[in-house]
C-alpha cells in the first residue's frame, strides 16, 4: 500500500497541514492554490453526493477512485477534514482506521492539545509519524 | 415520515426553492432539508394547500391543530438531474489534475456511506454514470453493456440527434432488461 500525500483542512477550508511521501506529478500552481482547489473539489463532491443520495446519509462522501490512485476523506464532527491519496491496493476499512487513528492519536494529542497552536494556521509542530 | 403535531409547531419551516423545507428542529427522523410533502393527507403544491390557502398561514392558527404533517426528501427534478450530471464533469477532470502520480484517469468510482457511483468514459468523451447500492456487483459489465445499447439504439437511430436527450423505446426497454438482469444475478 502506497501513500502519496496528506492534507488537513479546517472547517473554513484553510490548509492546516500538508505532507507528501511520493509525488510524481505536480500541478503547475502553488501549494496554497492547489489546496484551495482540492478543498473546493471536496466541498462540491460532498454537496453532489448529498443531492444524489437516495436516503439520508450519515457520513456522506468518503472516497473516490481513479485508475491509479484513491482519494480518501475523513471528516470529524468539528468539520476538520483529512484528505489522503493512496494507491488502489489498500482496503477502505483499513484507510478509514488509519485516518481516524491520525486524528485521535496524532492530531488531537499533538495539535489540538498544543498551547502553541493558533486556529486556522499551518501546523508546524513536530509530528511523530506512524 | 408522518406525524401529528400540536400547536405551536416546534419545527421551523421556510420557503426555499419553491418548496417548504425544514430549517430547524430536527427530531424523530425529520431532518433539516426535508420537505413538507402533505398536510392532513393533502399533498402540497409549492406552498399552497389544494384549496389554495397558504400553508404558513394555516400553521399559524391554533384551531387548525392538531395537524398531521408528512415530511420527506424532496423528489429530484429532471432539471436538477441535468445540473448534477454537469457538476460531475469538472469533478471528473479535477481528479486528473490533482493526481499525485502520472497517467491518471478521471473518477471511476465514488463511494459514500449510502450509495456508490461508477462512471466510464468512452474514447469520444461520452460518460456513463451508474448510481448503485454499495453491495451491487458487476457494474463495470453493466457500464459496458449500456455503451453497447447506446451505440445500437441511440446512435444508430436515424431520428436521434447528437447531444439531445435519448427518447428511444428500444433503448429504454433493453436498458431495463439489462438492469433487471444485473439486479437479479449480479452479472450480465
Amino acid at each position: 500500500m502506497t501513500i502519496y500525500n496528506l492534507y488537513i483542512f479546517d472547517r473554513n477550508g484553510s490548509l492546516l497541514f500538508y505532507h507528501e511521501w511520493i509525488r510524481r506529478k505536480h500541478t503547475s500552481m502553488s501549494k496554497e492554490e492547489e489546496a484551495k482547489l482540492l478543498y473546493g473539489m471536496i466541498f462540491s463532491l460532498k454537496s453532489f453526493c448529498s443531492k444524489l443520495s437516495p436516503v439520508d446519509m450519515k457520513q456522506g462522501f468518503s472516497s473516490y477512485k481513479t485508475n491509479i490512485y484513491r482519494l480518501n476523506l475523513y471528516e470529524t464532527p468539528s468539520s476538520l477534514k483529512f484528505v489522503l491519496n493512496t494507491d488502489n491496493e489498500a482496503s477502505q476499512q483499513e484507510i478509514r482506521e488509519l485516518l481516524s487513528g491520525v486524528y485521535c492519536q496524532v492530531y488531537v494529542e499533538f495539535a489540538s492539545k498544543s498551547p502553541m497552536l493558533v486556529p486556522g494556521e499551518i501546523i508546524t509542530s513536530n509530528f511523530q509519524y506512524l | 415520515h408522518e406525524k401529528t403535531y400540536s400547536y405551536p409547531l416546534d419545527i421551523k419551516l421556510k420557503f426555499e426553492n419553491k418548496r417548504v423545507t425544514v430549517a430547524f428542529g430536527e427530531r424523530d427522523g425529520v431532518c433539516i432539508g426535508h420537505v413538507l410533502l402533505a398536510v392532513n393527507g393533502q399533498p402540497l403544491s409549492y406552498d399552497k394547500l389544494p384549496d389554495g390557502r397558504n400553508v404558513f398561514d394555516f400553521l399559524e392558527e391554533r384551531e387548525n391543530f392538531p395537524v398531521n404533517l408528512k415530511f420527506g426528501r424532496a423528489k429530484i427534478t429532471t432539471n436538477e438531474k441535468i445540473v448534477l450530471a454537469s457538476m460531475f464533469y469538472p469533478l471528473y477532470a479535477l481528479a486528473v489534475q490533482l493526481s499525485p502520480d502520472q497517467g491518471s484517469s478521471g473518477i471511476l468510482e465514488l463511494v459514500t456511506d449510502t450509495f456508490k457511483l461508477n462512471s466510464s468514459q468512452t474514447l469520444t468523451g461520452v460518460k456513463f454514470i451508474v448510481v448503485a447500492d454499495l453491495k451491487q456487483s458487476g457494474i463495470d459489465q453493466l457500464l459496458e453493456k449500456i455503451y453497447e445499447l447506446y451505440a445500437d439504439y441511440a446512435l444508430k437511430n436515424p431520428f436521434y440527434s447528437l447531444e439531445m436527450p435519448i427518447r428511444a423505446d428500444l433503448f429504454e426497454q433493453n436498458l431495463q432488461v439489462a438492469i433487471d438482469q444485473i439486479e437479479k444475478t449480479g452479472f450480465i
